[in-house]
């Protein structure tokens, strides 16, 4: 059996929540950049999110996720010892890991849970780790020290200066493109935020790794709702990425794909109301 | 005499809902339909059925009104009889082969095995006894009819069989791609139900190539493995404007409101747009599928888009006229070249016009444009149904496994593939084919399965 058990919940932020998963196959297996699938109960949808972390020994995977729409308002009113009635992973490929030498990584919002394990797998293989996170502000700042543990150097950057810079993630990404020879760029956040991410490193033409979070239901390729185009052609989010070459993404597409049940998430709000 | 007519919910009715439109013959149909049949000694129709049922066999119990053992009878050699009854294309198996059709309608097989399945499902199964226990564990790896048909075999042999199925139901195709309207879910999970009280196990939520590898199998001692991955991939047309919103896979639509069962949304959680005039391309029974559910989900207007013509339809005949009374309007010679949307929306489908030329490799006529022929259909939902592919997702990963030229598992004649232990069988090694051609395979499967572990 592939049991899916709820360990532990906290919310770290506002409308933000961590959860520690007991699912030993999927911990087993887990890399940095992979996902999983969840359904809450019988009548739920299926959702991915990013493996924040995992032990493999304890069989346990971590995820941090924002109460955005029904499945993860569900998720949050679970209790520690109830049981998720789908999880399924660890899916997509890993993050591609190597020596590129000068990194930069980028997580905004709840996207910096995913950045983690990839910053911690690019410092071992011995990269230079110049790490920007970027929240609405300093209460939405996440996992900061975590971060620092294997950053070389950490930016905060908060919309309204509650903490660190005043701004957005772009800010000091400029700067540091204009100072340094940047080997990668590595961004995962909101589609937006990875989009200015990869206009302005085109500019300076640094490869730049983006993770993208189409819609998915059956996240094995067999349906295509993750349909992204990248350099022209059309690729499956789920098991062609999640990651691609920002500089090569559709943007207006993703973009335009991810509010494709927005009239159905207003009706379901309505309808829990 | 005809066959005896099956009684239906009336197309005006049923566009509303997503009960099973026929509601199979009563007791005493069953029993009048079996009459008909002449008992030949020959059966010429055992030919014709890919299992091997004995049809005569079963068809004469019906007429002494043994209906439960003409339910085991069935048994005997299939697992699955209530699917089977309800999405087999009798007309080109069984039914091709019955005396009767030189005189009028042959008999109407499916329907009677429906019947006598559907009896023993109400009445409580009998579980046949497993003699020996073996000790030799073998995996099945996918839980369509193929993976369930090697399960039950192999577990009636007393051998340990657990399934790996990725989604989180199983039943492959008949639980997230054939409707609710032609085959009930419930009906999906009673045979299931039947091959768990035989000993298989079934893990759900398990992707072969992620969360286990086939070694990894291996290590936790399975001795054999049976791939029933089903061609799972869908194919797009690669034209202009395809990603816009509105157009789906027939794959992602139907998973939607099947598996996911989108059209008790907001109920159900997964939502599903709900188009007002949709098209829907393709010929096969999975378009006739598409099409008819995108009425039952209020469309009011729903094209068929066939680049052939009617006689080429691949479809089962009984649902071809099912939609046809149900008013899906075919548009066939007609092909979809690009699509225009308005803020990333699709909103018309151009088309070309077709006609039959030359007989293409399959000995069908190949459809060739008519040039200046184009012309535009406003839509505001498009289903792509043009077929499927191999799922590269797993065996791509599995160094040592040959595939065909059209990327699908390359086997013997007995389902062995060219990795030690590992067999294979259904849509996975001939593409997309039928229910009945996948429960074949897995039965020569898991004989030659049964003669390797011996
Ligand atoms: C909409 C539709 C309507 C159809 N109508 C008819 C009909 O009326 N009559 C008829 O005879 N045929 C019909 N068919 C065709 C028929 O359903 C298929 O030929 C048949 O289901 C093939 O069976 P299978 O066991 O090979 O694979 P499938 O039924 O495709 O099952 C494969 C299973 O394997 C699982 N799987 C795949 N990869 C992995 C992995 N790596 N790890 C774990 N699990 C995995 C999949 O999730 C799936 O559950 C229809 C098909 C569709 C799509
Ligand atoms: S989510 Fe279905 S193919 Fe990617």
């Amino acid at each position: 059996m592939n049991p899916a058990k709820v360990l532990q919940k906290e919310e770290i932020a506002p409308g933000i929540f961590l959860m520690n998963l007991e699912t030993p196959r999927v911990a087993a297996k887990a890399q940095a950049g992979q996902f999983f699938v969840l359904r809450v109960d019988d009548k739920g949808e299926r959702i991915p999110l990013t493996i924040a972390d995992f032990n493999r020994k304890e069989g346990q995977i971590v995820t941090v996720f924002q109460v955005v729409g029904r499945t993860t308002a569900k998720l949050a009113d679970l209790k520690v010892g109830d049981e998720l009635a789908t999880l399924v992973g660890p899916l997509g490929k890993p993050t591609e890991i190597s020596q590129f030498g000068f990194t930069v990584l980028i997580g905004g919002g709840v996207g910096v849970a995913a950045l983690y394990p990839i910053l911690r797998e690019f410092k071992k293989a011995g990269n230079f780790t110049y790490t920007i996170q970027g929240a609405r502000s300093k209460e939405f700042l996440i996992w900061e020290e975590k971060l620092l543990a294997y950053s070389d150097k950490l930016i905060l950057t908060t919309d309204d200066g509650s903490k660190g810079r005043k701004g957005v993630v772009t800010d000091p990404l400029k700067e540091v493109l204009e100072k340094e020879k940047v080997d990668l760029v590595f961004a995962v956040g909101p589609s937006m935020m990875m989009k200015f991410v990869s206009e302005i490193t085109r500019e300076y033409g640094v490869k730049t790794v983006v993770s993208l979070n189409p819609i998915m239901v059956d996240a094995t390729g067999m349906c295509g709702a993750c349909r992204v185009e990248v350099g022209g052609k059309t690729y499956f989010g789920c098991v062609d990425g999640p990651d691609f070459d920002g500089h090569q993404v559709n943007w207006e597409l993703l973009l335009a794909r991810q509010r494709m049940y927005c009239d159905e998430e207003e009706i379901a709000r309505k309808n829990n109301a | 005499m005809p066959k005896i007519k099956a009684q239906e919910q009336l197309p005006k009715e049923r566009i509303h809902n997503f009960n099973e439109v026929s509601f199979g013959y009563t007791l005493e149909e069953g029993q009048k339909e079996a009459e008909r049949c002449l008992q030949c000694k020959r059966a010429p129709c055992r030919q014709g059925c890919p299992v091997g049922i004995d049809i005569p066999a079963f068809i004469a119990l019906i007429k002494e009104t043994k209906f439960l053992e003409a339910a085991w009878k069935i048994k005997e050699t299939n697992s699955l009889p209530a699917i089977c009854g309800r999405v087999c294309p009798q007309e080109i198996q069984c039914e091709k082969f019955c005396t009767l059709r030189h005189k009028d309608e042959p008999v109407a097989i499916g329907r009677l095995e429906r019947l006598v399945a559907d009896l023993e499902i109400e009445k409580g199964f009998k579980i046949p006894e497993v003699r020996k226990k073996l000790k030799t564990p073998v995996a099945v790896v996918g839980s369509g009819p193929a993976g369930l048909t090697v399960a039950g075999d192999l577990a009636r042999r007393g051998y340990p069989v657990v399934i790996f199925e990725a989604l989180h139901q199983a039943g492959g195709v008949l639980v997230y791609g054939i409707p609710e309207f032609r085959l009930p879910k419930k009906i999906v999970q009673a045979e299931v139900s039947y091959l768990e009280s035989l000993g298989v196990s079934i893990e759900l939520n398990t992707v072969i190539g992620q969360t286990l590898s086939l070694d990894d199998l291996f290590k936790e001692g399975f001795k054999s493995i049976f791939l029933g991955l089903g061609a799972g991939a869908p194919v797009f047309m690669k034209i202009e404007g395809e990603n816009l919103n509105g157009i789906y896979s027939a794959n992602e639509f139907l998973t939607r409101v099947n598996l996911m069962r989108a059209y008790l949304f907001p109920e159900y959680d997964t939502p599903v747009k709900r188009g007002k005039r949709v098209a829907v391309i393709g010929g096969g029974n999975v378009a006739l599928d598409a099409a008819r559910t995108a009425l039952r989900l209020g469309a009011e207007k729903v094209y068929l888009v066939y680049r052939r013509t009617e006689a080429e339809m691949p479809a089962r005949q009984e649902e071809y006229e099912h939609a046809k009374e149900e008013g899906v309007e075919m548009l066939f010679l007609t092909l979809p070249v690009k699509f225009e949307g308005k803020d990333g929306w699709v909103e018309k489908m151009v088309c070309i016009k077709m006609e039959l030329g030359e007989p293409d490799e399959t000995g069908r006529r190949r459809p060739v444009p008519v040039p200046g022929s184009e012309f535009s259909l406003d839509v505001d939902q498009v289903i792509i149904a043009i077929g499927t592919r191999a799922n590269p997702l797993l065996i791509s990963r599995v160094p040592g496994l040959r595939l065909n030229e059209r990327g699908y598992i390359k086997v013997n004649e007995r389902g062995r593939t060219s990795k030690k232990g590992v067999f294979a069988g259904g849509d996975i090694v001939t593409g997309s084919a039928t229910v009945i051609s996948a429960m074949g395979m897995g039965k020569v499967a898991a004989q030659a399965i049964h003669d390797y572990l011996s």
